[in-house]
């Protein structure tokens, strides 16, 4: 250490500044006789980001992660595409917080099975809820439960090894493939399909997703909006990689992009950069190399707009499907209400794989718990659930399943600081102290359930990081709970 | 007598300062997810180093001071400040988190901005014609005394609440 760099840290009353936030934060609860404990359900995103603001802005706090799965991370682990993998590192910060003094993690225990919210909300003095989203919307349409008909949900939970969907085994031996939706996770989808193997190859994306990509006879993707260019909800980095995907060509419908050059003008950059750039793809004409590049690209995607499922058709002979009807939209209204409007008219498309990426939908857990199921979200106001005193939630169950990680990072900051007003206002009773994990330890002994430590899941993480290497994967995920129990177990 | 007095005071000083560095570090370390590698290996001389001014979400200027060649966010992570989810993806271009804002004069001399940074950029919250991710921004000499603003990543609905907790 540097005589220099000592004296600055003595000197520059930084530390003094977030020591005095420390203080200004917990008020006079910090002489508080007993330890306050909170309890998060679901170590996603969401959970871990609660936690580190709590654990952060209280140095009294106690904070127990509960997790259904042994492991650790949700939709980081089983959303965020095998090709992504710096949208990951932010497990590291998470690992940090698991691993402070004052936080716990209990994987493989399922609240509102193993324990109730209620025997939860006993034992600590609040309660997030932070589960997500587990569910998806459905298309409502015939022909939707056919095979060959996969929710993005369960497509993205096959190639990225979540427990319950690895028995998917998608047909993969046609040639067109239908998205509906056109937001990040049908890109992502759009892009696993087309990637040339050898790209996916050094990804955690599991074994039999790669096996089966591998023999992949799909070659032409399409992505199907209810909507217009305009109102296209993936973003520029995901549309940028589906025009540089290596071994694909674009194919788009010239007419769908009328009138949407001249109503660029006054839009926000980001809006208008994503346009300019699917205008680019569709309609430019490509200089030599790129022509060149097309001309030798085997694989073809392109979005299509203006077109809602009505019906699933089905293959008489092999009760599988043949195809997919389409309503065509015209677009009523204008800026953020534009809302697509049945002309009438319909099309058939050809295809033997359709993907629905329509939405992740979070689902009621527990009765006692508050549920809008209209918008299935728990119903909350800045993140205290209503008409529940103790109970927060944060994430999708807070606002609905759209966002980043970023996103969910500020959305959980949001809740942490709900929670730290309340614990400072009082509105919070901390008078009485709580038994937070050790009852609920009891209580899971008793009802026969193990819950996995951090520790047990580094065991886990080890496994599959050292089964990666054999074939050159950062990690080979194991597939099932049974073995992932087996191993934290020893 | 009066050195060992001295060496004495300055051992026990020095003693105290590194427990209270490692903890930072370590704070830092834990906030961030990222090890201060760096420490060891910042070069002695001042006259390398430039000054950089950060303005916090409460408003308070905090300076610090920089290699050449280190990042922004380099240097966030290496003086432990404290910006609540700053570089969530430590510096791979995956978020926007580092999102940062300058003056007129200052965002000149930035440099060129590449599609890639654009394109995560086009994500931050209050997105201005002077941002930049603080990941991308490299220091040198002539950027010295630079002042960068760290946005709200939210609009706080209790901006609009009496400030009563």
């Amino acid at each position: 250490m540097s005589g220099h760099k000592l004296l600055k840290l003595w000197s520059s009353g930084r530390s003094r500044w977030r020591l005095h936030e420390g203080i200004s934060r917990c008020g006079k609860a910090c002489y508080s006789s007993c330890i306050p404990k909170v309890c998060i359900v679901g170590s996603g995103p969401a959970g871990f980001y609660t936690a580190q603001h709590i654990i952060k802005a209280r140095q009294d706090v106690d904070v127990d992660i509960y997790e259904r799965l042994p492991v650790p991370f949700g939709l980081v682990r089983f959303g965020v595409a095998p090709d992504h993998p710096e949208v990951k590192n932010v497990i590291n910060t998470f690992t940090q917080t698991a691993k402070h003094s004052r936080c716990s993690f209990y994987g493989n225990v399922n609240v509102g099975k193993d324990v109730s919210v209620d025997e939860l909300q006993q034992a600590y003095h609040a309660v997030v809820l932070s589960y997500g989203a587990e569910g998806n919307r459905s298309m409502g349409v015939p022909g939707e439960d056919l095979a060959g008909v996969y929710s993005a949900k369960d497509f993205v939970g096959w190639y990225n090894g979540l427990p319950n969907c690895r028995e998917l085994s998608p047909d993969l031996s046609c040639e067109t493939a239908v998205i509906l939706g056109q937001g990040n996770v049908a890109l992502d989808v759009a892009r696993i399909l087309l990637s040339p193997i050898d790209s996916l190859k050094k990804t955690d994306i599991t074994q039999p997703a790669l096996e089966a990509l591998a023999e992949s006879q799909v070659c032409r993707v399409l992505i199907v909006g209810r909507r217009g260019p305009m109102q296209i909800a993936c973003t520029i980095k995901e549309l940028r990689e589906m025009v540089n995907l290596p071994g694909t060509r674009p194919e788009m419908v010239a007419t769908d992009f009328e009138g949407v050059a001249e109503a660029l003008k006054d839009v926000p950059r980001p809006r208008k950069r994503l346009t300019e750039l699917m205008l680019k793809t569709a309609l430019e004409k490509p200089g030599e190399k790129e022509q060149e590049r097309r001309n030798k690209a085997s694989r073809v995607w392109g979005f299509r707009f203006f077109r809602s499922p009505i019906e699933v058709l089905a293959d008489p002979s092999q009760n599988k499907i043949a195809g997919i009807r389409l309503a065509v939209n015209k677009l009523e209204g204008s800026g953020e209400g534009v809302q697509a409007v049945l002309t009438g008219e319909e099309e058939d498309v050809p295809c033997g794989l359709v993907v629905s990426s329509i939405g992740y939908k979070s689902l009621s857990i527990d009765p006692s718990v508050p549920f809008d199921s209209h918008k299935a979200i728990v119903p909350n106001i800045m993140g205290r659930v209503q008409q529940a005193a103790g109970l927060y939630c944060s994430g999708w169950l807070k606002t609905g399943p759209t966002g980043v990680i970023a996103t969910t990072m500020n959305n959980s900051f949001d809740t942490a600081r709900s929670l730290m007003e309340d614990m400072d206002s009082g509105m919070l009773d901390l008078s009485a102290a709580k038994p937070g994990s050790q009852s609920i330890s009891v209580l899971l002994e008793k009802r026969g359930v193990k819950p996995v430590t951090f520790s047990d899941w580094e065991k886990i993480d080890n496994v599959e990081m050292t089964r990666g290497e054999a074939s050159g994967k950062p990690r080979e995920k194991l597939l099932n709970v049974e073995e992932m129990l087996q191993v934290a177990r020893t | 007598m009066a050195l060992v007095t001295a060496l004495g005071r300055l051992a026990h000083v020095r003693l105290r300062e590194y427990s209270r560095r490692t903890a930072a570090v370590s704070w830092g370390a834990f906030l961030t997810g990222r090890r201060n590698l760096s420490t060891g290996t910042q070069p002695l001389r001042s006259e390398n180093k430039v000054t950089v001014h950060f303005i916090n979400r409460d408003g308070e200027k905090i300076t610090v001071k920089g290699s050449p060649g280190d990042s922004l966010l380099d240097i966030v992570i290496n003086e432990d400040l404290d910006f609540d989810g700053f570089g969530a993806c430590e510096g791979t271009l995956a978020c926007s988190t580092c999102h940062l804002i300058f003056d007129e004069e200052v965002y000149k001399k930035l440099g060129p901005v590449t599609d890639e940074e654009m394109d995560m950029l086009d994500l931050a919250y209050g997105l201005t014609d002077t941002s930049r991710l603080g990941c991308q921004i490299c220091l040198t000499k002539s950027l010295e005394g630079m002042v960068a603003r760290v946005p709200e990543s939210v609009a706080d609905i209790r901006q609009s609440k009496d400030g009563s907790s």
